[in-house]
């Protein structure tokens, strides 16, 4: 946790108005990115990595992650590995089916 | 932290003048962990034995088949079984809840919330857990949830009846008790979320000075890798649950694949959804829920070992390692439940892969166990019975998972009886012994009193006995061919004839089982009321809940003072004091003569 | 006994328990919210056809609930500095600033939905009509309590700010956290139902 005098949360207080207007900003880009006409893969990977970015942005310093203890970050490690195990290992058993694919009935 | 000590020791002063609570804030909705644990464990052990009374009417139906169910069968309404002969729709309601019951509102519960609660703050030295109130409220979801589920009994078409398991599409069109279901087991799930959280945070932040990981008894050990299966893995059935309640409620389609045709009608649904999704979301935690099942087993298996044989556990770091690793292997290899749901070779060779490599740690466990007795002065005492016990069956259980985690040899014994045997050989010889030995051995603790012997071991040989004579034949019927959630046992299928009898074996078995309770139900009641009282360290033992705290441990805060920890967990026959124990926080002690 | 920790962290882990809860509650809300994004992932690589977001929903109200819900986010952290800084004042506004901000998300959603049923547009209707529903519901549902968290805290929670105004800080810190997560959840949710 930086620290709690005064000052300290002040120089805070600045840094939140500047992330706020780096959000916002992106929140525009990636509604314009997604009016170009890009090819499925880059339109999935623009819009993604720009979340990446605000969501980092908020967990970084609304949630004050930068600062935060160790703990916290290896708790976030092993989730994070997980999520990325639940979101991509099943897509593992669709592909090379034996027969029919669901949904094409 | 010194000041932090006086402050603690000063509250307690100031605690005595505190007003009484009353009896509903004392009795009912208490924040003590004490009295939470002793509710969980109440409301646990009476859904185990309600699990359990489904089960020996199934196997009535089972041993034989269209025979009136005595004395129940009068009971049953018409809808259950007609002319007290159980109706197929009604076994499989049995069938369904029996699992549901015991997994999730008997040993879990009983496991974590039961002795998890109890006995975790004391082990550590803790006063209570991080968050009372939220013990308290993660009770009352669960009782609500526990509570949902025996209602659906009651829905039109009764409870839930496609399995435990709940697969869609047959659980998507199923009568409302599967509705009661998934409400219940989001209540559930949510009650578990809370508790793991609470146990997290009370093992990481509350131990007592001088308690570092490494001389943390095996059980909070078991308890914290637990906490974060629970913490990670319930989501995954909660997003399933909401899932499936939409498909059922607000028709949509998230399991309904196009073109389903039911009872000769096409389904009016959108379609475009995917049966094998659940299946996907489902074992993502069924998987880690057997870890669940386990783990604390392990620990409290672990704690009546080291206490009854005088010595220290072997190998308690590779058992730490292997816990740990047990618990992230458990997140990669459900799929091994979905072998024969036609996924391609390429990955269904990497989760045989990861079910191959998560035995290892087990292996390290048990064996550990067991080595664990070599050299050790041995005192047979009801825990420690059930302990011992819990070690070959478990051993069984184990063993006989291998086959299944093989996809070639999984392509025969999938869903037949083999699959069934084995995985109650882990939770019912296995933990449900643990748990039994973990009520034998703590319940000094937690009234003051100790439990009869004799009547101890008159429940343990018998049942030891038939719970063997109940699970072993499944085996070959597996090996035969006989497929699970079968309502007449496999009488139809010429390849089943010449294992049918062991249906009436295994029924019997089942039954007598149940007559293998009554002494310790008498036991438990009876050594409550009129137990001979003993020491506040009866079994001489080294861990913060025997040494430092009396037996009942203090209302508020459970110890007099903060006891300060100085060593391991498991100092016993140690060579300074040859004869004797080193308690964690204390001197040596002299062992009783 | 007092349980320890609750205010002052634990000297090895630099930790007050509530914060070490609060983020162990985040990291299930991330499998739960996970699993939704695991089974939009899965039905839309099983489907023969897919819609992209624009063709039902309208991509500039939920840009206005995205930059509503991430000043929500700003107003929530102030709120917190207020506080730190001694400032009960500040804190009450900022923190109403928060709950109206949240009010305006639910306010902006519930004109989305009720044109959708409008015109016939129903969670049962398609897969991704489906998904689109339960996962914003779901995420609503988190909005709507976080806003009652925060509606506890701005009116009769605040007392505890005059007796022992460390311990209520902390408490609006982890309230910010649940807060801040729910913003990131949408931070997500929103490319990905509405600009995919």
């Amino acid at each position: 946790m930086s620290g709690h005098d005064v000052e300290a949360i002040r120089r805070q207080t600045r840094t939140y108005v500047l992330v706020f207007a780096a959000l916002a900003t992106l929140t525009v880009v990636t509604v314009a990115a997604s009016r170009l006409h890009l090819a499925t893969g880059m339109t999935i990977a623009v819009a993604l990595f720009i979340a990446a970015v605000k969501g980092s942005l908020v967990a970084g310093y609304f949630m004050h992650l930068l600062d935060e203890r160790r703990a916290i970050y290896w708790l976030l490690a092993l989730t994070v590995v997980f999520f990325i195990v639940l979101m991509t290992i099943p897509l593992g058993t669709e592909g090379n089916t034996i027969g029919v694919r669901h949904g094409t009935g | 932290m010194s000041a932090l000590v006086e402050e603690r020791g000063g509250h307690a002063h100031d605690a005595a003048h505190h007003d009484e609570p009353g009896f509903w804030r004392k009795y009912v909705f208490s924040q003590d962990h004490k009295v939470i644990g002793i509710q969980y464990g109440f409301t646990a052990l009476t859904f185990l034995l309600f699990g359990f009374t489904l089960m020996m009417m199934m196997r009535w139906q089972l041993a034989y088949p269209g025979k009136p169910l005595p004395l129940i069968g009068g009971l049953l309404g018409e809808g259950q079984a007609s002319g007290g002969i159980m109706l197929p729709e009604f076994y499989n309601q049995l069938g369904a809840m029996h699992g549901t019951i015991m997994v999730f509102m008997g040993i879990v519960p009983l496991a974590v919330g039961a002795f998890g609660n109890f006995v975790v703050p004391l082990q550590i030295g803790a006063p209570d857990m991080a968050f009372p109130k939220l013990n308290m409220a993660s009770y009352w979801f669960y009782f609500v949830g526990g509570v949902t589920m025996l209602a659906s009994f009651f829905a039109p078409g009764g409870a839930a009846n496609s399995g435990w398991t709940s697969y869609p599409p047959l659980a998507d069109i199923a009568t409302a008790g599967q509705t009661w279901w998934l409400v219940g087991m989001l209540f559930l799930i949510f009650s578990s979320l809370l508790g793991a959280t609470n146990f997290l945070v009370t093992i990481i932040q509350l131990r007592a000075p001088g308690l570092t990981w490494f001389r943390l008894p095996f059980f909070v050990w078991a308890q914290f890798v637990t906490s974060f299966l629970l913490l990670l893995a319930f989501p995954a059935l909660q997003a399933a649950a909401i899932l499936q309640f939409m498909d059922r409620v607000a028709g949509t389609s998230f399991f309904l694949p196009e073109g389903l045709v039911v009872s000769g009608k096409a389904l009016e649904v959108a379609g475009g959804g995917s049966p094998l999704l659940w299946q996907h979301l489902f074992w993502f935690l069924a998987h880690p829920e057997v870890y669940v099942l386990i783990l604390p087993a392990f620990g409290i298996v672990a704690e009546i070992i080291a206490n009854n044989t005088r010595k220290p556990l072997f190998g308690y770091r590779s058992m730490v390692y292997a816990l740990i690793f047990v618990g992230f292997m458990s997140f990669i290899v459900w799929s091994h439940h979905m072998f024969l749901t036609g996924m391609g070779t390429a990955i269904s060779t990497f989760f045989q892969t990861t079910t191959m490599i998560i035995s290892i740690p087990s292996v390290i466990i048990l064996s550990a166990l067991f080595l664990s007795l070599w050299g050790g002065s041995i005192r047979f005492n009801t825990p420690m019975l059930f302990a011992l016990a819990f070690l070959p069956m478990f051993g069984i259980g184990g063993l006989t998972g291998l086959p299944l985690g093989l996809a070639a040899a999984d392509i025969h014994l999938h869903d037949t009886y083999y699959v069934i045997g084995h995985f109650h050989y882990v939770v019912a010889p296995g933990t449900i012994f643990a748990m039994f030995a973990g009520i034998y051995y703590w319940f000094p603790k937690v009234t003051g009193k100790k439990m009869n012997e004799l009547l101890g071991k008159i429940h343990f040989w018998p049942s030891f006995l038939f719970i063997n004579g109940v699970f072993m034949p499944m085996f070959w019927q597996g090996l035969a061919g006989v497929s699970r959630r079968l309502y007449d046992g496999g009488q139809q299928y010429a390849h089943a004839q010449d294992v049918l009898w062991l249906n009436e074996v295994m029924s019997v078995s089942a039954w007598c089982l149940g007559l293998a309770q009554i002494p310790f139900v008498v036991n438990f009641f009876w050594s409550m009321a009129k137990g001979k009282r003993v020491a506040d360290n009866h079994w001489q033992a080294t861990t913060l809940e025997w040494a430092a705290a009396p037996s009942p441990p203090i209302p508020h805060g459970n110890f007099a003072q903060v006891p300060t920890v100085v060593r391991g967990p498991y100092e016993y026959s140690v060579p300074e004091a040859p004869a004797a124990f080193l308690t964690q926080n204390g001197d040596a002690a002299e062992e009783a003569a | 006994m007092q349980i320890p920790y609750t205010v002052e962290p634990r000297p090895d882990t630099g930790l007050f328990n509530a914060k070490l809860g609060i983020w162990l509650f985040l990291a299930s809300e991330v499998m739960l919210f996970g699993a939704l994004f695991s089974s939009y992932v899965l039905l839309r690589t099983g489907a023969t056809s897919w819609p992209h977001g624009s063709e039902y929903l309208n991509v500039w109200l939920a840009t206005l609930n995205t930059l509503i819900l991430i000043g929500s986010s700003v107003t929530m952290v102030m709120s917190w500095a207020s506080l730190k800084l001694g400032d009960f004042k500040k804190y009450r506004l900022y923190m109403g600033l928060t709950i109206l901000a949240g009010l305006g998300f639910m306010v902006v959603k519930g004109f989305e939905y009720g044109a959708k049923f409008e015109h016939h547009l129903y969670p049962s209707t398609n897969t991704f009509l489906a998904i689109y529903f339960t996962l914003t519901g779901l995420h609503g549902l988190h909005v709507l309590g976080g806003m009652i968290v925060n509606g506890y805290f701005w009116g009769p929670g605040s007392k505890l700010w005059r007796r022992d105004p460390e311990r209520f800080a902390n408490r609006i810190e982890v309230a910010g956290l649940y807060w801040h997560f729910v913003d990131l959840v949408w931070i997500f949710l929103f490319p990905t139902l509405y600009l995919l």
